[in-house]
């Protein structure tokens, strides 16, 4: 017998992809884990060994302002985001299929460009040059052109040119499975459209707002090239010390315990979208 | 809210994704090694260059190869993950799901990082290989998305079908579950493809010094110099996007791959 | 012969029993339907027969082999699918061709069976036809078709018309009917509809929480069900608690004396009395009632009457319709042979 029907493959082939993303996906975060609390060799790489030396270097004040940093970056980038990005969504949701297949390939485009071409291209957006600076100037607004980066606000305009393409994205399968019908219900019953939006669309989609708004935190706290190019070093984020201390400083144990450290914040931030949507499953 | 509005909001939002673009593309029609915009005299000439300048040759091989080889992997990777999943429940069906989704959801710097160590340790630092497989794990989440959905939206009663009228596992597999399947293997390789042509920190990390790929390339030139042709591999890289997930939209649903229910053809 | 033999076949799934403990034997070339509410396990029954399932207890025999063992894509079967999974991706002919070429066989062939199969199925020439260009009648005839190309040995359909309109449906049962009296072919349908079962069948199997509750031909089953569950399901049937004593019924404290051509299936004591809606009879010296809606359906006439927490309904060809009204208050009684006694 060759086994259950139904199944188009047998079982032992999932042995494949589980032992491949085992040994590279898996055993790396592993060694990581090790290179963290291994000791530090000034000038070479590290010996192995296990101390929380790197560890300790999180209780310090400097290490304390990255990570303020960081964090509100990332929450700054997120609440305007979502903010943008959910009646973005919930019009595009209603778009005739081919204008929704044009807005998503345009979507899609900016999403899978290169922070390296989107810091590149925004800079030269930005600069005095090539940028809105010459356009204000054109138009009488300002004096002289100016350059518009490197400062907080030409970074927060990278974060969430970023973020934006993606924010839309994962809320387009909660808003676009939304029935319809329900707002229009609530339209016969007398609501205005905004009211409607207020007290139906934005009720039920609650979990899928919240869920959106903690991807693109996660997301925008792994950006790692925009601070460098768009914002000042006092804007150096944590994956921008992580990629600093890995390359140029050589501590790969202070690297690697910043990296663990931001793999937990990242977890834990996607388990609490996990459960979020599991929540919203067991209401529905 | 009434229909122009709603269609002026999602023009003032496109405006604003396209007008960085924009510009550069005016910028890469410079005349003169200079980023001006709108430029004073134009010129293709960059263009060219970023076809004979061995400077700029090598990192789009370098990343052409990187991505069609990294691609590929994923999609090897992902077909058997996702027929798994599909027919079989239980904790190893969804460890595994969990598994494929994994790598892309967290931040790539820790991927990054991971891959830096990893591969250190077993001395490979530094080899387009290593480039090759990381890119290939990192992104095995995009084909193992569209898959599922792909198999999510198969009638299962297909595989049963064909079983009764007498067709071996192999058979199955080979006669109805990869012809319907080919549209999503292709965009999920088109999706690798396209990402992994423009990822930067696990390329830069893995192999930065030693392999060269544009992104890579294109920071450098922030720092080291600028020249016009940084616009040109953006232009490039837009126009590339736009091609292959246009012919994604073009041929298939995408709406549909991108997780909607409901669209009215209109 | 027996061609079909199903030996105490049962199908778990954790604790819940699907399919229990089921014996049958169903002769060469019968037509048989399974019905049943849905849940009933006709489905997982059904899917025991195609090896889609495994048994957990019993075995299977066709034509005196062992086949419980046999994987599905090995016992040689055909089956039409509920949803009938036809394959986008091929034409109709290569859908049709699809168990052969599996096999095989030369394009030549496949092609030339294909035609001959739509042929029998009234699709000649539409072999080189998308599937999404047919209509759901044309797919369905797609999908019986398929499900005949290797000659089958037994022949299996899934609630096979649910998808279509009532008119094309009955439509189909016909012919479906037609075609398998033409090839003889062993066939078992599965359906929750009672009057597809009796158009089409040989042979009734009504099942009910995973157990068979009656076999038989359809006149038998609708008028003389083995026990409750039958008589309600089969058509439509007037239950009503009552007293079995000697030769009577007591109905509400109604005594009703038994006819020799009423049935008789309980033990004296509390039973159930079934009757069919056409053997109920307006009769002043009756049971108590009030008309409570009168149905004018044009080829008949229901009158429904309200007996104390329970609904009667009466059946009238149109030109026997009774002279009554609603609210007004009526006798009724039952037709002799028309009373049914069964276990309560």
């Amino acid at each position: 017998m060759s086994g259950p029907t139904g199944k188009p493959t047998p079982g032992w082939l999932a042995a494949l992809p589980a032992g491949w993303l085992v040994v590279f996906f898996l055993v790396p975060f592993a060694i990581m884990l090790g290179v963290s609390v291994a000791h530090r060799v000034p000038g070479g790489f590290y010996e192995p060994g296990f101390e929380l030396a790197s560890y300790a270097r999180f209780l310090t004040p400097f290490f304390g302002k990255i990570l303020l940093t960081s964090v509100a970056l990332s929450a700054g980038a997120a609440a305007i985001c979502v903010a943008l990005a959910f009646p973005f969504t919930v019009i595009l949701a209603r778009m005739g299929r081919r204008a929704q297949t044009l807005v998503l390939v345009a979507l899609l485009a900016v999403l899978s460009l290169s922070e390296v071409i989107i810091g590149f291209s925004l800079s030269t957006l930005l600069s005095k040059t090539a940028g809105i600076g010459n356009f204000f100037a054109w138009l009488g607004l300002i004096e002289e052109s100016r350059a518009y980066a490197p400062s907080f606000f030409a970074l927060m305009t990278g974060l969430c040119y970023l973020a934006l393409p993606y924010a839309v994205l994962v809320l387009y399968p909660p808003v676009s499975r939304l029935d319809p019908e329900l707002g229009e219900a609530a339209r016969i019953m007398g609501a205005t459209p905004l009211r409607a939006f207020w007290t139906v669309t934005v009720p039920m989609l609650r979990a899928p707002l919240m869920g959106a708004g903690i991807l693109v935190f996660v997301f925008t706290l792994g950006v790692y090239l925009l601070p460098q190019v768009l914002g000042q070093p006092a804007h150096w984020t944590l994956s921008v010390h992580i990629t600093d201390q890995a390359i140029f400083q050589s501590n790969l144990p202070f690297a690697a315990a910043m990296a663990v450290l931001l793999l937990l914040v990242s977890l834990a931030l996607v388990g609490l979208t996990l459960l979020l949507g599991r929540d919203r499953e067991r209401a529905a | 809210m009434s229909g122009a509005v709603r269609t002026g909001y999602i023009l003032v939002i496109l405006a604003l994704l396209a007008a960085p673009i924009v510009v550069v593309a005016g910028v890469s029609l410079n005349a003169e090694q200079a980023l001006l915009f709108p430029p004073p005299e134009t010129s293709l000439r960059w263009y060219g260059a970023l076809f004979t300048t061995s400077d700029w040759l090598v990192p789009l091989r370098n990343s052409l190869v990187i991505a069609a080889a990294s691609a590929a992997l994923a999609v090897i990777v992902a077909l058997p993950l996702a027929l798994h999943v599909w027919s079989r429940s239980g904790w190893l069906a969804r460890a595994l799901h969990t598994l494929g989704v994994a790598p892309f959801m967290l931040p790539p710097v820790i991927s990054a990082l991971g891959f830096l160590v990893f591969w250190v340790t077993i001395g490979m630092y530094g080899q387009m290989t290593a480039t090759i497989v990381s890119h290939g794990v990192f992104l095995v989440t995009l084909p193992v998305v569209t898959l599922s959905l792909g198999l999510g939206a198969m009638d299962p009663s297909v595989v049963e079908a064909a079983r009764t009228m007498g067709a071996t596992r192999g058979q199955v597999l080979r006669t109805v579950i990869l012809p319907l399947l080919l549209p999503y293997i292709v965009s999920g390789y088109a999706f690798a493809f396209v990402l992994s042509l423009n990822e930067y920190i696990i390329a830069y990390m893995v192999a930065g010094f030693t392999v060269e790929t544009l992104p890579i390339k294109i920071f450098n030139s922030l720092r080291y110099g600028y020249t016009p042709i940084m616009a040109v591999v953006a232009v490039l890289f837009v126009a590339l996007a736009v091609v292959v997930f246009g012919a994604i939209g073009r041929f298939g649903n995408l709406p549909r791959l991108l997780g909607a229910d409901r669209v009215e053809e209109r | 012969m027996t061609d079909l033999s199903l030996q105490g076949l049962s199908k778990r799934f954790g604790a819940f029993t699907a399919v229990d403990d089921i014996s049958l034997d169903i002769p060469d070339g019968s037509f048989v339907c399974l019905l049943g509410p849905s849940g009933c396990g006709k489905t997982t029954l059904l899917r025991l027969l195609a090896g889609l399932e495994t048994p957990s207890a019993g075995r299977l025999l066709v034509a005196g082999e062992d086949v419980t063992d046999t994987p599905a894509h090995a016992r040689g079967f055909g089956m039409v699918f509920q949803s009938l999974a036809l394959f986008p991706h091929l034409t109709v002919g290569e859908n049709v061709a699809y168990p052969l070429s599996i096999r095989g066989r030369p394009k030549a062939e496949c092609r030339a069976r294909a035609e001959e199969l739509l042929a029998l199925v009234q699709l000649d020439g539409m072999g080189g036809r998308r599937i999404h260009q047919l209509s759901g009648g044309q797919r369905q005839r797609v999908a019986i078709a398929r499900g005949l190309a290797i000659e089958p040995r037994l022949f299996l359909l899934d609630e096979p018309l649910s998808a279509l309109d009532a008119n094309l449906r009955e439509h189909m049962q016909v012919e479906l009917r037609q075609l398998q009296q033409r090839l003889g072919v062993t066939t078992v349908v599965v359906t929750h509809d009672q009057k597809e079962a009796l158009t089409m069948a040989d042979i009734v199997i009504v099942m009910d929480q995973g157990r068979v509750q009656q076999v038989g031909p359809p006149m038998e089953v609708y008028r003389d069900p083995a026990n409750a569950f039958v008589a309600g399901f089969i058509g439509t049937s007037n239950l009503l608690p009552c007293d079995l004593r000697e030769g009577e019924i007591a109905v509400s404290g109604h005594r009703i004396a038994l006819d020799p051509a009423d049935r008789v299936k309980a033990a004296p004591g509390a039973a159930m009395l079934s009757v069919r809606p056409e053997d109920v009879r307006i009769a002043e010296d009756g049971l108590p009632g009030t008309v409570s809606f009168i149905r004018d359906l044009g080829e008949s006439v229901q009158v429904l009457i309200d007996h104390g927490d329970r609904e009667i309904t009466a059946l009238y060809a149109p030109g026997a319709r009774p002279e009554v009204a609603v609210g007004q208050k009526v006798g009724f009684g039952f037709a002799p042979g028309g009373r049914v006694v069964l276990p309560a």
